[in-house]
């Protein structure tokens, strides 16, 4: 558990923390959109460029190879962060791309490429894919789409009122015909956790592949996806304390060799004719052109940065303030939260309406207070659409989050009715 | 006033609640309408809002009728009310005059004085424009009457 001082020592790491917004101490609750870097990042990147930058896998001279390891390195630093094989780890630009080298893998897979090996990812007619009402729009386009190429039945795990899956219906929705189960590890909106496990379980049991987006929970808890069982999962680096520009793909290593890549190109083949190619293995095969290296550096020293804290004390350090932010949103009159109450099932991310007041003028309130929130429907329209809401206000945290910007957000927000003529 | 409340100022609170010209739209129905109708749907992918806004052209003076219905913030709902209010008094020309205005008004940082003759309660939108992420709510209900009026024009050149 981190103490109060341990909590305020790792807030002074990330300098951007230090400035005042609008004339008021910044109080940044946007972590679920982005995090904020720590200092070891910025220079990581600034250390790259300065002394080793130089294109990997390519050349040998010795800059290359030094830009190679580094690049490398990073790889193996995350890979063991997450619970993965060096090998299990896909570069991709955000976990978006990551989640979509997957559905139009099958896609290719489904119109005949990769061979006899690729044949378990064929998809078509009579088949089914599921994802859940919960999802980031990317977790659920990229599904939705491959249906509509493969002619495969598009189906959804529905979210029950008090933010969790509705899972009465597991049985029925994820059937024989089921090829795909994604779902989100935790909501981006709600902060619901879901049972990984009761999930996978079912994915195992009629043989459809379990497709998770790890994206709100790598940053917050710790994650092994060997222990989760997962066959696919995606994260991003700019979530974790790490870079834009760069995100991953982990793959189980025998489904990786097997999936036709989506990205063709350079620095992915071994073989190429005039009228043939061969692929390289995992990872290589799905990182064609050349690679955010500098980012992959950045992503390396966040997870070294995350690993020295310990993820068992970032979850504790912010599980208190999940419930610290859910009993004060709560407190507040005139406010309505979505997602669960429960501790220990949510993390420190908090949605909710406030009434008579349109999630952008509160947080543009709150804003001119220093407090930086999310507004919108934060890229899951059937999700605020099920708690027949068009927009809410979300409040999320991070490491470096402290009790004293959860204080300044929640003070803010009890004027925000008063400032509107509401109440 | 500090930027926040130049952002809200009463008059754009007032209009907000008041939202003049919301009420029901006449639709695909058709029934009574002017020959020169035109309705169009605008969304503000980021945050959800929307709104449709219809047009009826009177084709003896060349006035403006216009209704509208939607949900968002209280910067678009209330653009779309002061909207509703002033294109009343004008007609199709007078419209793209001001519509224009107050585009330039909108894109201006807050370094241009909003002509309160032309635009009148639009007036009060001049603090949005120092605020880049709003310019769109206010945007919204005049891109609709804009993209409406175009429609409505168009039905009149086919007759």
């Amino acid at each position: 558990m981190l103490t109060d001082a341990e909590v305020s020592r790792i807030r002074n790491d990330f300098p951007i923390l230090g400035q005042e917004v609008n004339g008021h101490r910044l109080a940044y609750l946007d972590s679920g959109a982005t995090s904020q870097k720590p200092q070891c990042v910025i220079d990581a990147e600034v250390d790259f460029y300065s002394a080793r930058n130089s294109a990997v896998h390519r050349g040998a001279h010795s800059l290359a190879v030094a830009a190679t390891d580094a690049y490398e390195a990073g790889r193996a630093d995350t890979a063991r962060f997450v619970g993965a094989a060096t090998n299990e780890i896909v570069w991709t630009k955000n976990a978006t791309e990551a989640l979509n080298v997957v559905a139009y893998g099958l896609a290719n897979a489904s119109a005949g490429l990769g061979g006899a090996e690729a044949e378990r990812f064929r998809l078509g007619p009579g088949d089914s894919i599921v994802a859940t009402q919960m999802e980031h729009h990317a977790n659920l386009i990229p599904w939705q789409q491959l249906a509509r190429l493969t002619g495969a039945e598009f189906r959804y795990l529905p979210l029950a009122d008090d933010g969790r899956l509705e899972l009465d219906g597991l049985e029925s929705i994820v059937d024989s015909s089921t090829k795909v189960l994604a779902f989100t590890h935790v909501s981006n909106v709600l902060g619901t956790i879901n049972p990984v496990a009761r999930l996978v379980a079912r994915a195992r049991q009629v043989g459809a592949l379990a497709v998770l987006d790890a994206c709100q929970s790598v940053p917050h808890m710790p994650v092994d996806f060997h222990a989760l069982d997962v066959d696919f999962a995606a994260f991003s680096g700019h979530k974790m304390l790490g870079p834009t520009g760069i995100g991953a793909l982990y793959g189980r290593a025998e489904l990786l060799d097997a999936l036709p890549p989506v990205l063709t190109g350079g620095s992915m083949i071994t073989t190429v004719d005039m009228d043939s190619v061969e692929f390289m293995p995992a990872p290589q095969r799905f990182e064609a052109g050349t690679q955010p290296v500098a980012q992959v550096v950045g992503l390396g020293s966040a997870v070294g940065y995350l690993t020295e804290l310990g993820m068992d004390n970032v979850a504790a350090h912010e599980a208190e303030l999940a419930e610290y932010l859910v009993a004060g949103v709560d407190r507040v009159p005139g406010v309505r939260r979505i997602g669960p109450d429960a501790a220990g099932e949510r993390i420190a991310s908090v949605a909710f309406e406030v009434e008579g007041v349109h999630a952008h003028d509160v947080g543009q309130y709150l804003d001119a207070q220093g407090v930086a929130v999310r507004v919108g429907h934060h890229c899951a329209q059937p999700l605020h659409r099920r708690y027949r809401i068009a927009a809410t206000t979300r409040a999320s945290a991070a490491v470096y989050t402290t009790q004293e910007d959860c204080d300044q957000f929640l003070g803010a927000l009890a004027d925000v009715r008063k400032f509107f003529g509401v109440s | 006033m500090s930027d926040l409340e130049q952002l809200y100022q009463q008059i754009i609170l007032d209009h907000a609640k008041e939202r003049y010209g919301n009420k029901p739209l006449i639709g695909d129905t058709g029934q009574g309408r002017s020959p020169l109708f035109g309705s169009s749907h605008q969304v503000n992918p980021t945050c959800g809002d929307e709104i449709t806004m219809e047009v009826e052209i009177d084709p003896d003076t060349g006035r403006l009728a216009v209704r509208w219905d939607g949900q968002g913030c209280s910067i678009s709902m209330a653009s779309a009310s002061v909207l509703s209010e002033l294109a009343e008094d004008l007609d199709a020309a007078e419209f793209e005059e001001v519509r224009e205005a107050f585009h330039e008004l909108m894109h201006s940082r807050g370094k241009v004085e909003a002509d309160e003759e032309l635009l009148g309660d639009a007036a009060a939108f001049q603090g949005v424009s120092k605020f880049p992420a709003r310019i769109k709510c206010a945007l919204l209900s005049w891109m609709a009457l804009k993209d409406s009026l175009a429609q409505a024009r168009t039905a009149g050149g086919s007759q």
